[in-house]
């Protein structure tokens, strides 16, 4: 993510090249003039977003003031490999379009190093949720040709209708290795992961417990100050989820569900002292962890639809971003997230300022729905431009393609195996 | 809401509809009116006579109910602070253009052109007449209507039903499931619910009581004044005067069935073949032309599915057995419209195989867990059809080349306390989602708008899945059901009704 205040003198410039980039409210030009996102084929989701924080008087009910915020733009980015070779080829592709945009930010200059001012301006998250880690744009379309060339297959050749599904299996398994030999079907082998990519992953795998183990005598002796001060907290904080703005929510909904995955961008400020900032930080860092080593390929909990997110503080801690890319209506979204994995979000956001009272940090919060659904929509910002590059897959698509692959690439199935495996066709 | 006083379902108070279907009163008409002159209006509204949901023995012969847009409401004089207590789906309206999307309302279904409910054709209120055959039904609209009727609104449209003796226009038996609502509040919320239930808390159905998370819905609670001095009492709020209270909203919409073209369509997949065609179109609905599930019914009863004497069972069946979707399809109408499933998949014996679920750590198959839990979804249904019926028998015949068929189909109706939780998650996330249970290339095979997306060209496709083979699948389905119109309404308690008809009383303040 590349963050920058945004110089106030251009900010309707600013707005006007964003809204350049799209077809309409919602919908971008994958091939438009300032950042033709399509050219780039390691590139997943993309956005760019103004940070119009409108919740950030909600600091006065903690009798804080704070100074008015900059604006800022910022870029988001889910790509395969590393983020600053994505920004060399973002620098390479398109630096007139970069160069437009990026001239709307305090410190921008002439231009002349617009790499090295992407490098300085990039914002680290504290925590970032994969769907599926190291499955690459080119494998997620080279998985959907192969559906869409098996699906083809089967709708031409009824006599498979009769086949078992080892035969059928079989069947496809030479249609599709034709399909290979004759170059109308690629399915690369996946590059080799960079070692030195294991190596940091392995440290982290194994630094971040040992460290906690580390520090678990002293976290031992806090741990009841803390849970006696959250628990005050939690019966004193004030709650702040009045209805939104009508004007405000049909705006926001202008530029959603036009295809079959949103984009979600949300901010706010995090409740001041040092309990809730440690709360912050250590249930992302363990989220974080989480996602990064422990969960199942595919779901985060229970929730089989969300491709990408990643938690940003902002000034400091004063403030969080949360940006995510998931299949569905924001309503579903919110429902299958209260019901399904509840805890998990009365932990990650019960930090902001005016979240609905939880108990025990994952308790209660969220459950009351409809105070829920107004706090997350009050905090939610237009985004100016969204890219996916395969717009009509969910993450459950790319998980049934995926494992239509996996099972061609076996060759011999048992019978169960076979019956699940035709299933997905 | 530190002080909460539960209090008993007022009978009273609610309109019958959201209690009684009036199986018996086979007459029914629905006229969609705009304010002419408010004050008219006003007085109207004070001595209509709007039937309670009181049981009666002998049941009225006749019943009448009113409900609201927001643009109706404001027609009336009901100031903006207590119009913004209303639900943001309910003051937008249907017709929203975001909403559109969500709801499948694009192309031939757009607002744009339907006969009522779009842009400039907007309805104010809908008074609902219900009549049983025997009735002179005429002279009770009249008399409803009272004198004053024609100086108060202007008609935008009248819509008039049909009684197709329980079968809706492609000739299958409608209404068979229905969730059973919580009348006497025993219910406990919030729970976690591990088995199927039909039982759905009044807060789902009506504002003002606890609903399925055990929390009151949105709606406007006022002050204690002289305006709502007649209004019922917020539970949740002491102090404050509920104006949603034993009121629910209401989802209207035309939806016109092309019957010829479905049997058409079924009869040509299936080679000719009636028998054929008939049970492709059982697989596309869920259930046979009886009504009959595909699924076997269940030996364990069912909280909330009633045994009636004599009366074949139909409804005691979840998807539990089938999850393959081999009997019923995935994509079958009655399946996606209610999945029958519960807030935790594979029904987790203890709090360890719980937690190991909610971590993530579960089943691992393929479709698992992919369906919101339904408890929080349901729909009480109270459509009727309309126009002149085409049996499915006359409908598999050739259409005559100079004769169209007369315009059929279905005033659907549903109550829900959300409208955005309840219908508009139903419609999207279930009915019109391409992706649905994971699916792909197909919305539901009656409703379905066949329009393509972003990156699926394709979504008329219906899938049979088969265990142990190959699925069958039907492609270039065309669009059976059109939207022609639609609207969102708040049909209030009755006090609250007399309280929009109280004169020049419609307080300016006084919101929270």
């Amino acid at each position: 993510m590349v963050l920058a205040p945004i110089l106030p003198s251009r900010e309707e410039e600013l707005r006007a090249l964003l809204a350049s980039m799209n077809d309409g409210p919602g919908r971008v030009n994958a091939n438009n003039a300032l950042i033709p996102f399509a050219k780039f084929d390691n590139l997943h989701f993309a956005r760019l977003v103004i940070l119009d924080d409108k919740t950030t008087g909600d600091a006065r009910l903690f009798g804080l003031r704070r100074e008015p915020y900059p604006l800022y733009l910022a870029f988001l980015g889910d790509m395969d490999g590393d983020e600053n070779g994505f920004l060399e080829d973002l620098a390479r592709v398109a630096p007139d379009g970069l160069r437009k945009l990026f001239s709307c930010c305090e410190g921008f200059g002439d231009g002349a190093g617009l790499l090295n001012w992407m490098k300085e301006h990039r914002k680290p998250s504290i925590a970032n949720y994969v769907n599926w880690p190291g499955r690459t744009v080119r494998r997620i379309r080279e998985e959907a040709a192969l559906q869409e060339a098996v699906e083809s297959y089967l709708h031409k050749d009824s006599s498979l209708r009769e086949m078992s599904p080892r035969e059928i299996h079989a069947k496809l398994a030479r249609f599709i290795d034709g399909e290979k030999t004759s170059g109308r079907l690629t399915l690369s082998e996946e590059s080799a992961t960079p070692p030195g990519w294991w190596i940091r992953n392995l440290l982290h795998l194994v630094g971040v417990p040992l460290l906690v183990l580390l520090l678990s005598p002293l976290l031992a002796v806090l741990a009841p100050f803390y849970l006696i001060r959250l628990r005050r907290l939690e019966t004193t904080d004030p709650e702040l989820c009045p209805a939104v703005d009508q004007a405000y929510t049909e705006m926001l909904s202008r530029g959603e569900d036009h295809y079959v995955t949103n984009q979600f961008s949300a901010m706010g400020s995090l409740k001041p002292g040092p309990v809730r900032l440690l709360t912050a930080i250590g249930v992302l860092s363990t989220v974080n962890y989480a996602a990064r080593h422990i969960v199942r390929p595919g779901r985060l909990g229970r929730i089989r639809s969300i491709h990408f997110a990643r938690w940003v503080f902002l000034d400091g801690t004063k403030r969080m971003i949360f940006c995510s890319n998931y299949d569905g209506s924001v309503e579903s979204y919110m429902d299958d997230f209260i019901n399904k994995t509840g805890f998990g979000l009365n932990a990650s956001f019960s930090s902001g300022i005016g979240y609905p009272t939880t108990n025990w940090l994952f308790l209660d919060g969220c459950g009351d729905e409809r105070k829920y659904v107004e706090f997350l929509r009050r905090h939610t910002v237009p985004t100016q431009v969204w890219y996916k590059a395969y717009p009509g897959l969910t993450a459950v698509d790319l998980e049934r393609n995926g494992r239509i692959r996996k099972g061609l690439e076996v060759s011999s199935l048992s019978d169960r195996e076979a019956g699940e495996w035709v299933a997905l066709l | 809401m530190g002080c909460v006083t539960m209090s008993e379902f007022d009978d009273a108070d609610a309109q019958g509809l959201v209690r009684f279907a009036y199986r018996e009163m086979t007459k029914a008409s629905y006229a969609l009116l705009r304010v002419k002159d408010a004050a008219a209006a006003r007085a109207w509204l004070r001595s209509a006579p709007v039937t309670s949901a009181v049981e009666m023995n002998p049941p009225p012969a006749t019943a009448l109910h009113v409900a609201f847009t927001a643009p109706g409401l404001r027609a009336l004089g009901v100031s903006e602070p207590v119009i913004a207590g209303f639900s943001h789906e309910f003051r937008a309206g249907m017709a929203q253009e975001s909403r559109s999307r969500q709801l499948g309302d694009v192309e031939a279904n757009a607002p744009e052109n339907w006969s009522w409910g779009g842009p400039a054709r907007e309805p104010h209120l809908v008074v609902m007449f219900f009549g049983k055959p025997e009735e002179p039904y005429e002279t009770f609209v009249q008399d409803s209507k009272g004198p004053a009727w024609n100086d108060a609104f202007d008609t935008l449209d009248t819509l008039d039903t049909s009684d197709f003796g329980g079968v809706e226009p492609f000739g299958f038996t409608d209404g068979i499931s229905q969730p059973e609502i919580d009348w006497d509040q025993k219910r406990k919320t919030p729970c976690t619910q591990l088995d199927y239930g039909n039982i759905a808390s009044l807060g789902e159905f009506l504002l003002g009581y606890r609903n399925e998370y055990g929390k009151y819905t949105d709606r406007p609670l006022l002050d204690a004044g002289d305006a709502s001095a007649g209004l019922p009492a917020a539970e949740d709020a002491p102090g404050k005067k509920d104006l949603g209270r034993n009121g629910t909203y209401l989802v209207m919409r035309q939806l016109r069935q092309e019957a010829r073209m479905f049997w058409q369509f079924a009869k040509q997949q299936a080679g000719g073949d009636n028998a054929a065609a008939e049970k492709l179109a059982a697989a596309m609905v869920g259930r046979t032309r009886a009504g009959d599930p595909l699924e076997p019914i269940q030996e364990q009863l069912i909280p909330g599915i009633k045994t009636k004497q004599g009366k074949k069972e139909q409804n005691r069946f979840t998807f539990d057995q089938d999850p393959a979707g081999s009997r019923c399809p995935f994509g079958a109408h009655v399946r996606r419209a209610n999945p029958r499933n519960t807030d935790f998949p594979d029904r987790p014996g203890n709090a360890l195989t719980k937690l190991i679920t909610m971590l993530g750590f579960g089943p691992r198959g393929f479709r698992d867990d992919l369906t919101s839990s339904v408890r929080f979804h349901r729909i009480v249904r109270r459509g009727r059809e309309y126009g002149t019926e085409l049996k499915p028998e006359q409908a598999l015949a050739p259409a005559s080349a100079d004769a169209p068929d007369p315009e059929c189909g279905l005033h659907f109706i549903c109550l829900n306390a959300n409208i955005s939780r309840q219908f508009e998650f139903l419609q999207n996330a279930w009915i019109s989602s391409t992706k649905f249970s994971g699916l792909t290339g197909e919305s539901d095979p009656l409703l379905g708008n066949r329009a393509a997306i972003p990156g699926c060209p394709v979504t008329s496709d219906f899938t049979m899945q088969k265990g142990g083979g190959l699925r069958l699948r039907v492609s270039g389905m065309p669009q059976f059901i059109k939207v022609r119109g639609g609207a969102y309404f708040f049909m209030p308690g009755i006090k609250a009704l007399r309280y929009f008809g109280h004169d020049g009383a419609v307080p300016v303040r006084g919101m929270t």
